[in-house]
């Protein structure tokens, strides 16, 4: 009985999906200008894409350029935010710098990323890079602020040397609070990958997108990218969060 | 020399000896006396609190001890050589706070053995796993445990080290009364079999009675030594006997306490 309520409870999302998308198929058919493609429209939109094999190779792009702009950014802003928040001088001295950038889109440095790069796929990365370093060095920064001294007291009561006491003490207790800032900045860069490709190249799911609507006012293929962006949007995030449920980084979740 | 003298001796030789300690906090232009002309001198294997109001620099004095702080004036000497730094044979246990969320009760227990070698780091975390009581949550993380249990965990993690003396500061004010009376239990009871030296703070007279041979009575701030009580009752404690009442007034007058009780 219990097991038969429960699979309804989960099935109660998609079954709502389903009827959002007969009412959006409805009020498609019924209107006389073209607003919005309907589902099936979207859906005859994605084949013919995988047929032009254009669906996977623009995928493809696209998450190239956000893995290199991001991965960039992840290897340098971590250990420099670390390294700053865990000298208090530093992150003072450096703190009115990184409050001035922070409020600037990513997509404000487009121009100069053309001008630096040319049109392709390092204007695109670069753009990644600046979308993602900033909210990533301030996670780091604080984090590395927000480390309790008792646990670096106690590291250093037990006689652990530098190098110990930041593999065994101070790195373990960064990685949660790190893990959120990598979640929630890959899902930025995915949403910065989108705007640089309608500017910066022409590949890559941004790319369709604003392609689809110059060429031929296709809006099917637009919805179409637009709903494949939001697929992978999703996968990625639950790939990240899969790591907060590892049990040695839980602790940094836990409610109390 | 008898084996009895020997004993003896050994048993009176000095731990720790704080000499003509003084400590001021400069913050902001501003410096404050936190501990004024403190001496004290603690022998191998004795149970010492640390009594006093809450923020008159028990803590202060406490961390001193362990080297996290130094002090600005006079001197701790730890078997009779000055105290730089913190050092592994001089252990302070943290309320609970100091056990690491990201290690196992083994990995915590096995945290300050990482210069054994495998089987004899194994043996000792089982030992200590037994004498906290800890069986079956080896492999349990501590978000998962009970403060009381938590706490026993962090003593056993000092305990694995076999530092030979250990800082508890109020390590069961976190804990629920009931608890807490269970832990000051066990905790004479590791001092009992392991003859460590235990200097513990604490803002609870009756704590401080049960628990201590003797009982340093420190004032307001900057804290002095008002006073050092032997407890010259023999454990397991009657804390209903005239004895322990006569000593527990005594220090509530001490601290003034003695008309508003």
């Amino acid at each position: 009985m219990r097991g038969i309520t429960n699979i309804g409870v989960r099935l109660r999302p998609f079954a709502l999906i389903a009827i959002l998308l007969i009412l959006w198929e409805i009020a498609a058919r019924r209107q006389s200008a073209h607003l919005l493609p309907g589902p099936w429209g979207v859906v005859h939109g994605i084949a013919d894409l995988a047929q032009h094999g254009l669906l996977v190779k623009y995928i493809v792009a696209s998450l190239f350029r956000v893995t290199w702009g991001f991965l960039l950014a992840a290897i340098l802003a971590i250990p420099l935010g670390l390294t700053i928040g865990w000298y208090r001088r530093a992150e003072m001295a450096l703190n009115p710098i990184l409050q001035v950038l922070r409020p600037i889109s990513p997509l404000a440095w487009i121009p100069i990323a053309i001008l630096w790069f040319g049109v392709g796929d390092l204007a695109a990365i670069f753009l990644i890079f600046l979308g993602s370093f900033l909210p990533l060095l301030l996670t780091a920064i604080n984090a590395a602020r927000s480390v309790p001294a008792v646990y670096v007291n106690a590291g250093r009561n037990f006689g652990l040397g530098p190098v110990r006491l930041v593999y065994q003490v101070f790195y373990p207790a960064v990685v949660p609070q790190l893990i959120v800032g990598l979640r929630i900045t890959l899902g930025v860069a995915w949403l910065v990958v989108v705007a640089a490709e309608m500017i910066a190249v022409n590949s890559g799911l941004g790319f369709l997108i604003i392609d689809a609507r110059n060429a031929g006012n296709r809006y099917d293929l637009v919805v179409a990218g637009m709903v494949i962006i939001g697929v992978i949007g999703l996968l990625l995030d639950m790939g990240m969060r899969s790591l907060e449920k590892v049990r040695s980084f839980r602790w940094g979740y836990s409610e109390d | 020399m008898s084996v009895a003298e020997a004993v003896l001796a050994s048993s009176l030789k000095t731990k720790l000896r704080v000499d003509h300690v003084s400590m001021v906090f400069k913050r902001g232009g501003k410096s404050t006396p936190v501990l004024e002309d403190i001496n004290l001198e603690v022998k191998d294997g004795e149970f010492v609190c640390l009594l006093g109001p809450s923020g008159c620099g028990k803590t202060t004095l406490l961390n001193a001890m362990g080297g996290f702080l130094s002090p600005t004036s006079g001197e701790i000497r730890a078997d009779a050589e000055i105290v730089h730094g913190p050092d592994p044979r001089r252990i302070f246990v943290f309320q609970e706070r100091g056990v690491f969320p990201w290690l196992t009760v083994e990995g915590n227990i096995g945290f300050g053995l990482f210069k054994l070698p495998r089987a004899e780091k194994e043996k000792r975390i089982a030992y200590y796993i037994k004498m906290v009581g800890l069986e079956g949550f080896e492999k349990a993380y501590p978000p998962e445990l009970s403060g009381g249990m938590k706490q026993r965990l962090e003593v056993a993690r000092a305990l694995a080290v076999n530092p030979d003396m250990l800082f508890l500061d109020e390590p069961f004010g976190a804990l629920d009364s009931i608890t807490r009376l269970v832990m000051r239990g066990e905790l004479l009871r590791i001092w009992e079999t392991e003859r460590k030296t235990i200097i513990f703070v604490t803002h609870d007279i009756d704590e401080a009675v049960q628990l201590a041979d003797r009982v340093v009575v420190m004032s307001a701030r900057p804290a002095t030594i008002r006073q050092i009580v032997n407890i010259d009752i023999p454990h397991p404690r009657d804390i209903s006997s005239a004895r322990y009442l006569e000593l527990r007034d005594s220090i509530f007058k001490q601290i003034g306490l003695a008309q508003k009780k």
